[in-house]
């Protein structure tokens, strides 16, 4: 998918990706030549079409985590999987030191919101955002600031 | 104004990339599968005819043969039974590098979504209302290139991969394995039978997929009373299609109500295994 800025005759360029957790995808592009934005906004028949195939509009920044899509779109079993630092159980083993960050209560109350069957992803890419920036507390702000730097509005 | 420029006249490169991002996906497919010598679909067309627990019988056979480096892959999402069948359980682990396949018996490495989802829950996705028609399918090829990709099975002489009914997911599984070595067809000795697995082989030969042989199932059963073999099903499919196409008749399963695959050998006849072995080698 191309964007042509038509009063300049140039491609336009992507800017930005926003997913505001309506299940709405909203991309922005800007045309290098006069600087006009426009917004691509899909409705979310059109956002779940896209994310079905498992690409991201925009480009990639990251690689796909495993299970990117399954654990995402489906409505599975709390404790289907179990991740690095948990044991079978699912409970968070503790962390002494090495590097691994912690996580604030307000923090743990945000991530409890999230399902449970995607609940162990989610953390496990803030927590590598955060330990990659060396930070030791994860903060709901830090979350912020994650989702906004790695494109993940919505999660 | 300037007439509109068309998609192939601009020149510079789509800025998402997605052609790149699925050529990626598709790389990590390969990587993922280059350490597993054989990889061979279980596919029938038709439902009903036993085609999971040829699925679980011939791995189990095969493992007690090789002892060990057999996987299993569910590929049928709405109908998951590999896990049951083959004793696995979850929950599975998952870490930067992978999802490890849950164990099975004979140490079968086994990856199905009966692993993920509710006891005896249908497979539902998070989706917006209505339309589901449009992306679903593409949903469920993803979600079995994510199964091929990102399932850690490490090391296998053979991974089994056991397909829904239909044929449009052994097209994705063609596309997504260049190097597939193959699929075994069952069959159970009825007409409707013959007709639904003659379209899928068809299918599978039309995408160059090798028919490596038939396996007819539910092949009579033996009389309790009188210890006879008996008709289950009229006709004689699994001759048949070996005919027609010409392939390998790699065996007939009797109807066995008591039977269960972790005694492989007691399903399929010892020079079943064989027989898929050597169609296997070449």
């Amino acid at each position: 998918m191309k964007f042509l800025c038509l009063e300049c005759d140039a491609q336009m360029e992507f800017d930005e990706r926003q997913q505001p957790g309506d299940g709405t995808f909203a991309a922005a592009f800007v045309c290098p030549a006069c600087g006009r934005r426009i917004a691509m906004l899909a409705n979310p028949m059109e956002t779940q079409l896209v994310d079905s195939l498992g690409v991201r509009i925009g480009g990639r920044t990251l690689d796909a985590e495993p299970f990117e899509l399954v654990r995402s779109k489906v409505v599975g079993r709390d404790g289907a999987f179990v991740e690095q630092g948990e044991d079978i159980a699912g409970e968070t083993a503790q962390h002494e030191g090495g590097g691994r960050p912690r996580w604030s209560e307000a923090a743990q109350d945000r991530l409890v919101k999230v399902p449970g069957f995607v609940r162990g992803m989610v953390k496990s890419i803030y927590s590598e955002y955060a330990r990659e920036r060396g930070i030791v507390e994860i903060t709901p702000e830090i979350m912020d600031r994650a989702r906004a730097d790695l494109g993940l509005e919505g999660l | 104004m300037t007439p509109m420029r068309t998609y192939r006249e601009i020149t510079g490169g789509d800025r998402s990339g997605l052609a790149a991002q699925v050529a990626s996906q598709r790389a990590r497919v390969a990587a993922r599968l280059a350490d597993v010598r054989h990889v061979v679909a279980i596919m029938s067309g038709k439902g009903g005819v036993g085609k999971s627990f040829v699925t679980a019988a011939l791995a189990t056979g095969s493992a007690k043969r090789l002892g060990g480096g057999i996987g299993v892959l569910d590929a049928d999402l709405h109908g998951p039974t590999a896990a049951h069948l083959l004793g696995a359980r979850g929950p599975v682990r998952v870490d930067a590098e992978g999802v490890e396949p849950a164990g099975g018996s004979g140490g079968i490495k086994v990856f199905s979504m009966e692993l993920l989802l509710p006891d005896g829950a249908p497979l539902r996705w998070r989706e917006p209302s209505g339309d589901g028609f449009v992306w679903r399918g593409a949903l469920e090829a993803g979600a079995l290139r994510e199964f091929l990709a990102d399932v850690a099975w490490g090391a296998l002489d053979l991974l089994l991969v056991d397909l829904p009914p239909g044929t449009a997911p052994l097209r994705d599984l063609g596309e997504l394995v260049p190097t597939l070595d193959g699929v075994v067809a069952v069959t159970i000795p009825s007409e409707e039978s013959r007709r639904s697995v003659s379209r899928a082989i068809q299918v599978a030969r039309g995408q160059a997929i090798k028919v490596l042989g038939l396996i007819e199932n539910m092949s009579g059963y033996v009389c309790e009373g009188c210890g006879k073999p008996q008709t289950l099903f009229s006709g004689d499919a699994g001759t048949q299609l070996a005919r027609q196409f010409r392939v390998p008749l790699l065996g007939r399963v009797p109807f066995a109500p008591e039977a269960r695959p972790g005694v492989g050998d007691a399903i399929l006849a010892t020079d079943v295994i064989d027989r898929f072995r050597e169609v296997l080698s070449g």
